[in-house]
Formats: C-alpha cells, sequence, structure tokens
C-alpha cells in the first residue's frame, strides 16, 4: 500500500489538491511525454528537409528506391488501427469490456503487421542495395546510379536520412505494440477496466495515435514527395 | 605582462576595441553598482536582535525602472554592434577591389594560395605556400577559405579577425592590415591532435616588398 | 497582533515495512531518489575536478612530468608527462562530465526530485516508478560515460560540444570507441531527463496541496517547473542529434560528414538549439533556491515575487532563440547572426531584473548570514559578472574576436561555478537536514565558503584578461604562439589557484560525509523558513504527510506584522485564514 495516489478515483485528477489542469494523471504525463516526442521527431524530420532541400545535387524520384504501393497499404493498416483503437476507447466507455478487448486486440495486430511489413521492405531494401550509407556497392541499386536514374551525390543522404526516421518511427510502433500486448494481458483480459476505470487504455491511444500521426507525415515526405 | 587587447594591426580594431571599451564602461557601471549596493547591504542591514525587517513585497515603479534601462540600453548596443557587424561580416561588405588569396585549411596547416602577378585567383600564376601569410599593407585583402577534412578558424589576434573554416562550405572573410610586422595566424577551433600548433606565421609588407617577395615566391614555387 | 503557539507539525506517515532494497536501492521514494542523484553527482563533479587539475597541470606546468602522473598508461602520459591526444580528452570529459552528470543532475535530479512534492503538498510524484527509472538511466549513462576513459584509444576528444565532422569521423579524431560511448551515454542521459521531466511537470501542475495556488508557489519550484519543461523539449533534440552522430560514426550515414554529402554546420544548429536551453537549466533552479535562500536569509519577502516568475518565463521563452549567439563566425549567414544578436541582447534584461529583485529583498532586510546565505549572496555577485560578460559576447562584432578564447571559459565558468555551483553548496547545506536529520558542521561551512570564494576568484577572474589577450581555447600548449608565451606567469597563478581550490572542496567533501553520522541532529526547522517541507520531522518521512497539508498564504512571509515571529509558514493557520475554496472537480 502506498501513498503515492491519492486520488480516489483514477480518472479523476488527484484530491485533495488545488486546481490543476482537469485531467488525471496518467493523461497528463503521457501529453506531456508526447510534446517531448514532438521534439525528438521534429530533430530527425527538421535534418531531413535540411539535408534534402539544402543539397547541391538532385533527390532520388519517388518510387524508384521505395515501394510506395506496399507502403500505401500499411499507412492504410495503420489508419485502420487508429480507428480500431478508438472502437475500444468508445466501448470500455460504454461499459463493454468484452467489444473493448477485441478491438484491442485488432489495433495490436494490425500493429505488428504494420511493424512485420516494414521489417520485411527493410530487407528487400538491402537485399537490393539501399543501406544507411546509400546504395551499396555491386548491388541492384548500384547499377540504376551508375545509369544515372539515382543521383549518386545523394544517394548517402536519402539512405541515412530514410533509415533513421521510419527506423525510429518502427521502434516507437513496437513500443506500442508492446505496451497494448502487455496492457492486454494484464489487464485488459482479467477485466480490470471498466467504466469507470479505462485511463489506461485512454493513454496507450493517445500513443498510438501520435504515433500515426507521424507516420502519415512520414510517408507523405518520404514516400510520396 | 600583457593585460589588455592585442595590438592594434588592422582597421577593424577601431570599431571593435571602441566597442569592448563602450561594453566595459557600460557592464563596469552596473558591476560596481551590484557589487558596492551589496557589500552596503551586508554590512548595514545585518540582523540586529529584536528588530524585523522592513515587511514589502515589492515595488513596481521599480521594477519598471531597472527594467527599462536595462533594456534600453541592450537595444542601443544591439544597434550600434550591428552597424559594425554589417560592416565586418555583412553579406555586401567585402570591398570589391579586395585582393584576394586563397586558404585551405588542413589537419594541421595553412595552405596559404596566392594569386601570382595577375593578382587573380584562379589562373595559372597561382602559387601555393605552406604556413606563411604575406600581406601587402593599407589594401583590403579577402581571404577564400576552404577546408580538407574537419571545422577550423582563421583567427589573427592582431586583426582582430576570426573566421571558422568550413569543410563543405567556402566561405570569404576579409579585413584591412594597418601595421607592417610579424604577427601570428592561429587556429581557434579544436581540429584534433594538432590543434595546439596549427599556426602560420603572418607577415605584413608594403607593397613594394609583397611584390618583391611574390616575384621571388613565384620562382621558387615553378621549380 | 497574534503569537503563533508552536508551528502545526504534519502527521507523520504510516510504519514503513519496505525491504532495505525497496527502501533505499529500487526506491520509488522521490526522496530517496533525490538523494542517490546527489551522491551519484557528487562523485561524478569530484571526477569533472580531477580531469581539470590535469588540465591546469599541463597548462600551468607545461611538459612536466604531473605528481602521480605514474599511474596513467604510456600511450597518455609517458612519465606522467600529458601528451596532446590526452589533453583533449581531459579537455572533452571535463565538461562532458560537470554539464551532464554533476551540475545538471545536482540541480534538477536532486532538488527537482527532493524538492517539488515536499514544497508543493503531495506525498510523492506522479509517477514514483517511471521516477526510479530517471534515476537507473541517468546512472547506466554515467558508468557508460565514464567507462569511456577507459577504453582503447581512449575517450571522446572534439570538445564537450562534439563538432562534426572531427567527431563523426574516427580517422579525424583518433578516438574510436570512446567517442561511440559518449553519443550512447548522451542518449540515456536525454532519457533520464525525459522520465524526470514528466513526473516534474505533472506533479506540479496537478498534485498542489489545497491553497498552493500557482502565485503561492515558492521560487524554487517555478525554476524547476520552468527547467523542467525546457527539459522535456530540449533533451529529444540532443537525443536525436546523438544519434546521428552515432550512426555517422558506426552505420556510415551521412548526417555531418561533408566529405559525403553532410553538412558540418547542422550539427551546431542542432546541437545549440538543445545547448542554450540547456544553460538555462543549469542556471534557473539555481536562481530558484538561491530565492528562497536569500528570503530566508534577509527574514523577508522576496522583492516583486511575480516579477521574478515573469523573469523566469522570459527567460525560459528567450532560451529557445539565441542559439545562433554560438555560432556567429560559424559560417552561418551573417543577417542570421544579427537577429540571434538582438534576442541575445534582450535576454540579459531578466536577468538583470532577477538580480535587482535579490538586492531588493536584502534591502532593509535584517540579514543572518548562515552559510546557505553566504552562497546565496556569493551566487549574486558572481552571477552578475558572468552575466555582464556574456555581454561582450552578445555584440557581434567583439565576439567575433573573444570567440573561442579563455574569455568565454571565464563567463561559463561564472556562470556555471559562480553561479551554480555556489548556489549548490548554499543549497545542499540548507536542505541537509531535511534529507538526512542532520546539521552540515557551520564553522566549517563557513571556512569552506571563504577559501572556495578566494580559490575561485583567483581561478578564473584571470582567463577575463588572457581572453582579451587573445588566448584560444583547448590548446594543448598555448606557448607554440610567440603572442601567448608572455601569458604564462598568468597561467600558473590560475593553475595553482585552481589546485588550491581543489584541495578546498575536501572539507566540503569531509563535512558533507562526515555530518551524515556525527552532524549535530537536525531540529524540525532549524532556519526558520516557512516551506511546507519545514511541517515534517527532520529526515522527512517516507509517504512526507499521513494527511497533505492545507495552504494559507505565500511562502515569503518573512516579518510578518500579523505574527511575532519573524517568519510565518505557509501552513501555519492564523484565527484570521479561511479554508481554501474546493477544487471544482467533478465527482469531488
Amino acid at each position: 500500500m502506498t501513498h503515492a495516489a491519492a486520488t480516489v478515483d483514477q480518472m479523476l485528477p488527484p484530491y485533495p489538491a488545488e486546481r490543476g489542469l482537469d485531467v488525471y494523471n496518467k493523461k497528463l504525463g503521457m501529453w506531456v511525454f508526447l510534446a517531448s516526442e514532438v521534439m525528438f521527431f521534429a530533430a530527425l524530420i527538421g535534418t531531413y528537409v535540411i539535408l534534402r532541400f539544402g543539397a547541391t545535387g538532385e533527390w532520388a524520384k519517388p518510387g524508384i528506391v521505395l515501394n510506395i504501393k506496399i507502403t500505401a497499404f500499411n499507412t492504410f493498416l495503420l489508419i485502420c488501427s487508429s480507428v480500431s483503437m478508438v472502437k475500444a476507447y468508445a466501448a470500455i466507455q460504454d461499459g463493454d469490456p468484452k467489444k473493448m478487448r477485441f478491438w484491442l486486440l485488432m489495433t495490436i495486430l494490425g500493429g505488428a503487421t504494420f511493424v512485420g511489413i516494414q521489417v520485411y521492405e527493410y530487407i528487400h531494401l538491402i537485399e537490393h542495395g539501399f543501406v544507411p550509407s546509400g546504395v551499396r556497392e555491386g548491388s541492384e541499386l548500384a547499377t540504376l546510379v551508375a545509369n544515372g536514374t539515382l543521383p549518386a551525390a545523394t544517394m548517402g543522404l536519402y539512405g541515412s536520412t530514410f533509415f533513421t526516421m521510419t527506423g525510429f518511427h518502427g521502434f516507437h510502433v513496437t513500443c506500442g505494440v508492446i505496451s497494448m500486448t502487455y496492457l492486454y494481458f494484464t489487464k485488459a483480459l482479467p477485466g480490470k477496466y471498466s467504466k469507470q476505470d479505462y485511463g489506461g487504455i485512454e493513454t496507450v491511444g493517445l500513443y498510438w495515435h501520435f504515433v500515426d500521426l507521424v507516420w502519415i507525415i512520414l510517408f507523405t515526405i518520404v514516400y510520396l514527395i | 605582462m600583457h593585460w589588455w587587447l592585442p595590438a592594434k594591426a588592422s582597421t577593424f580594431t577601431g570599431p571593435i576595441d571602441g566597442l569592448f571599451l563602450a561594453i566595459l564602461i557600460i557592464t563596469g557601471i552596473a558591476f560596481v553598482l551590484v557589487e558596492v549596493g551589496l557589500i552596503w547591504f551586508i554590512l548595514k542591514y545585518r540582523a540586529r536582535p529584536g528588530r524585523k525587517a522592513f515587511y514589502t513585497h515589492g515595488n513596481t515603479r521599480a521594477e519598471v525602472i531597472w527594467t527599462t534601462i536595462p533594456a534600453v540600453t541592450m537595444v542601443a548596443l544591439g544597434l550600434i554592434s550591428n552597424h559594425y557587424w554589417v560592416q565586418i561580416k555583412g553579406r555586401n561588405s567585402i570591398p570589391p577591389n579586395a585582393y584576394p588569396i586563397g586558404i585551405h585549411a588542413k589537419q594541421f596547416e595553412w595552405q596559404v594560395t596566392y594569386p601570382g602577378a595577375d593578382g587573380t585567383l584562379g589562373t595559372r600564376d597561382d602559387f601555393t605556400v605552406r604556413n606563411q601569410l604575406h600581406l601587402p599593407v593599407g589594401r583590403p585583402i579577402v581571404v577564400l577559405l576552404s577546408s580538407e577534412d574537419v571545422i577550423h578558424s582563421f583567427y589573427v589576434p592582431q586583426f582582430r579577425v576570426r573566421q571558422d573554416v568550413v569543410p563543405g562550405m567556402d566561405i570569404k572573410a576579409w579585413f584591412q592590415a594597418t601595421v607592417p610586422g610579424t604577427y601570428e595566424l592561429g587556429c581557434s577551433q579544436l581540429c584534433g591532435l594538432g590543434h595546439y600548433r596549427m599556426r602560420a606565421q603572418v607577415f605584413v609588407q608594403t607593397q613594394e616588398d609583397y611584390d618583391a617577395w611574390m616575384k621571388q615566391a613565384a620562382q621558387e614555387a615553378s621549380q | 497582533m497574534t503569537t503563533v503557539a508552536a508551528t502545526a507539525h504534519g502527521a507523520p506517515a504510516h510504519h514503513d515495512d519496505r525491504s532495505f532494497v525497496r527502501k533505499y536501492i529500487f526506491s520509488t521514494d522521490h526522496k530517496i531518489i533525490g538523494i542517490q542523484f546527489l551522491f551519484v553527482s557528487l562523485f561524478f563533479l569530484l571526477m569533472g575536478g580531477l580531469l581539470a587539475m590535469q588540465m591546469r597541470w599541463q597548462l600551468g606546468f607545461p611538459g612536466k612530468p604531473m605528481p602521480g602522473g605514474g599511474i596513467l598508461p604510456e600511450t597518455m602520459a609517458p612519465g606522467g608527462v600529458i601528451l596532446p591526444e590526452y589533453y583533449i580528452q581531459l579537455v572533452t570529459m571535463h565538461g562532458t562530465f560537470m554539464v551532464f552528470f554533476a551540475i545538471m543532475p545536482l540541480l534538477v535530479g536532486v532538488f527537482a526530485n527532493f524538492l517539488i512534492p515536499l514544497k508543493i503538498g503531495t506525498h510523492d510524484m506522479a509517477f514514483p516508478r517511471i521516477n526510479m527509472w530517471s534515476f537507473w538511466t541517468f546512472l547506466i549513462g554515467g558508468l557508460v560515460m565514464l567507462s569511456s576513459l577507459f577504453v582503447p584509444d581512449g575517450a571522446a576528444r572534439a570538445g564537450w560540444t562534439m563538432y562534426a565532422p572531427l567527431s563523426a569521423r574516427h580517422d579525424y579524431s583518433g578516438a574510436s570507441l570512446g567517442q561511440e560511448l559518449w553519443s550512447v551515454s548522451i542518449i540515456f542521459v536525454g532519457l533520464s531527463s525525459i522520465l524526470g521531466s514528466l513526473n516534474y511537470i505533472t506533479t506540479i501542475i496537478n498534485n498542489r496541496a489545497p491553497g498552493m495556488t500557482w502565485f503561492r508557489m515558492p521560487l524554487s519550484i517555478w525554476s524547476l517547473f520552468i527547467t523542467a519543461i525546457l527539459g522535456l523539449l530540449a533533451l529529444p533534440v540532443l537525443s536525436g542529434a546523438a544519434i546521428m552522430l552515432l550512426f555517422d560514426q558506426i552505420i556510415g550515414t551521412h548526417f555531418f560528414d561533408p566529405a559525403v554529402g553532410g553538412q558540418a554546420l547542422l550539427w551546431q544548429h542542432l546541437f545549440w538549439f538543445f545547448g542554450h536551453p540547456e544553460v538555462y537549466i543549469l542556471i534557473l533552479p539555481a536562481m530558484g533556491m538561491v530565492s528562497d535562500i536569500i528570503s530566508n536569509g534577509s527574514r523577508k519577502p522576496i522583492f516583486g515575487y511575480r516579477s521574478m516568475v515573469f523573469a523566469i518565463v522570459a527567460i525560459a521563452f528567450l532560451g529557445w532563440i539565441v542559439w545562433g549567439h554560438h555560432m556567429f563566425v560559424s559560417g552561418m549567414n551573417p543577417t542570421l547572426g544579427s537577429s540571434f544578436m538582438v534576442s541575445t541582447l534582450i535576454i540579459a534584461v531578466p536577468s538583470a531584473v532577477k538580480t535587482f529583485n535579490w538586492m531588493g529583498t536584502m534591502w532593509r532586510g535584517n540579514l543572518r548570514f548562515h552559510v546557505p546565505m553566504l552562497h546565496a549572496v556569493a551566487f549574486v555577485a558572481m552571477f552578475v559578472i558572468g552575466g555582464l560578460s556574456g555581454i561582450f559576447m552578445a555584440a557581434t562584432p567583439v565576439d567575433m574576436f573573444i570567440h573561442d578564447t579563455y574569455f568565454i571559459v571565464a563567463h561559463l565558468h561564472y556562470v556555471l561555478f559562480g553561479g551554480s555551483l555556489f548556489a549548490l553548496f548554499g543549497a545542499i547545506t540548507y536542505w541537509y537536514p531535511k534529507m538526512f536529520g542532520r546539521m552540515m558542521s557551520e564553522p566549517w561551512g563557513k571556512v569552506h565558503f571563504w577559501l572556495t570564494f578566494i580559490f575561485y576568484n583567483c581561478t578564473f577572474f584571470p582567463m577575463h584578461i588572457t581572453g582579451m589577450a587573445g588566448e584560444m581555447r583547448r590548446l594543448y600548449d598555448p606557448n607554440q604562439y610567440a603572442f601567448l608565451q608572455p601569458l604564462q606567469p598568468i597561467r600558473m597563478f590560475i593553475s595553482i589557484s585552481a589546485f588550491l581550490l581543489f584541495a578546498t572542496q575536501v572539507i566540503f567533501f569531509v563535512n558533507f560525509w562526515w555530518s551524515l553520522w556525527k552532524g549535530k541532529k537536525a531540529p524540525q526547522n532549524p532556519w526558520e523558513d516557512n516551506g511546507l517541507e519545514w511541517s515534517l520531522p527532520s529526515p522527512a518521512p517516507h509517504g512526507n504527510w499521513e494527511k497533505v497539508p492545507t495552504v494559507y498564504r505565500g511562502p515569503y512571509e518573512f516579518s510578518s506584522p500579523q505574527v511575532a515571529e519573524d517568519y510565518l509558514p505557509q501552513y501555519t493557520k492564523l484565527p484570521t485564514d479561511r479554508e481554501p475554496a474546493r477544487a471544482p472537480v467533478a465527482g469531488h
């Protein structure tokens, strides 16, 4: 038994306390944490923008190195998993834990599949010669550089920025999947969430939507433009 | 023992040293006010038994005064500083007739390329010398800085001139030497093991001496 | 005028039946975590000092064998004579340890953790387990950084600012694994900071005791709150930069190496975008705690409390838009230089306002010169020098001359040592009784203070002079330059002063450790202060209060006409006080 939680109710701000933001601590904490994540991705994405638009040479045209079709499907999948997350949240808000568990599971599966497809893509890219340092010598893509389809001068930057941004995004998605799985088995399945107490779902949901939003930005500026 | 700024040997020393002195006076006044004030309060308001401090939470007029005076001072300082900054480093600050010298920095030496008899860099009579910067006195010089490897920094204290030399960038810096003599060029950005000895000699010469040296050095270089 | 009979003491928390490991090792108690940060950071402060002593040996007595230098490896100091490759490691690691593993954790890791729940009136942080993780990630980062001194090829050596491409390529710097470990360590430090900030921000927003309105919070807490926001938003950028640097070093990416398309200046922009808010992280908590101590020592309310809060917020806000002043001569567009100059000059104003308000607090006070007050007043006196020297740098034409010289080294040490470290000595002494239940020795505290003050100024003031003479930073052997040879007597003077300064710190360390066991047992409120923490026994118990206190007034009600004593705690209820309005939250 600890004194850590002065709150009587998990989904209300601490009590007794002076009025802060009328939001319970877990949720406030997640918003604060997401602010730091915004800065982290801003550093990576900002670097990409500076390196790409400050580069003296041409940048590779979209779709030559990266597979837009598969990634577009993956994007759709991630968006769907955000929708299923919302459905899980709505379900428990209405007091239906069974439905919440179903949609939470769908979200986990969607997220895991997204990661799986990303890993498959990475392996594919590396096999074809696209690596963080650019284009591997003697690979398929090296031929494209040699015949001018891909610009030699900026492939190093392309590889560096692509793998760093999408890699860290993938890492964040993976952490999200692990967190949701953990909550599923330790809280959702044993029926610990209810209409009065579903803060964990809401909090992890916020994280999941953030991760989805970052992906939409990445997909646009890395794959499509 | 040297207690002050280095000897003045360029046209920049006027504004820079002047600004330095002005700031020294302003900050000196603030320094004396604060330190003397603190000492005075320490002595005058020492605790005495049976006495209570003066119970007040502040004074808005005081706040306004001691916010406004520093703010106005800073704005004035900014305007004056920017005036000289634009002259020294601005995009259009380089005098059009400035004499060009190429300086390529590498771990741990300065490779100086002179324009040769035609006075233009990038022509066939250019020649390169290591760690020796000869300059004609009394005319604007523009150094074209480039780096082989890491960031270095071109620094001649008596000219008050400093400019980082960045790999991947071609940077120009200008100055005008005013006093003939021998000076030192130092690297002023940690560039590795040999940073401390990345030193070149600077010879500021009259135009005649410079031309004579140029002729001889060009001959030596072509051999 | 009423007399308050006895200060109300908070009812102590329930009997604590945790195991030794849960209580002291893997503790989630914010006070224990703060103390853990204290012990580890003091160790790194000592490490940073030892590295500096070696630097000063080389500078004061160049080429001579260092006493005790025999224990160093032949590759670094054969026969005890420091080599250039070792010297630049010393420079780099001194800065790194002092900034990331000493000053920042001492100010934030220790005092944010220890003070926040106590001074705002709650049982612990909002997320105690995450808080515990913030300590362990910090420790891991520190151990990784320490290990980098012992790996083949030695530690990182591109300065604590790690400019690329020197830092990105082993063939340029000569360091390999050590350089990479630096990046890895910094990633852990970033994580620790973010986890900590998460707690500090959430707890301060949501867990304040009834009656503890925003404008009744002590300035120490305001500054820790604003610092936490700075840390939350700045450290991720450093982590991102460190990751990119690590990738350049080990997987061949091209972020910062122009030879393969990267941009050298990109590192500087990322680093300083973090780095400037970082230096405000390193000063704001010190300013906040100094405010608390000066008000207490003057027995007088802080002068201009609201202005002080606005000044903290202004400094933090402006701190985001001045980073380019580290890059005036970097090759950055000079027009950008102009705009950074403007913001940099403006940021001097709130610091000036704070200085005048501290003086205003002492004016017509009833000054008690206990050891913390000595340090707090010295803070004001020294910080002013550091702040004023900053104005020279803000003026871009002057900066062109003094950038990367000892003038900068003087400035940064006046604000970080003369400022932050003096504030820390004061703060550690001040809250020691609440941490450990004992008092540090007052006479030895005074001896330590005076000797430190004298030797500190002897060490760092002359650096303004050598900087003005043009002496560059990070030079293994300034005597290579004819124009710097005449300064050798000053360098020697600085070194000897530095050795004496370091030796003096033994007094503090012995006082600190000895007092843990043998110090006078501390009363509940030894400084006759008003904060909520003084309503608890010394040391404060696990869980702090059984029931959180109620707050009736601001934290600086000294010499109030309402009571006979010259202090009036926040938690004391006078007959004229009303209960605070209940927070109108749905469900309560």
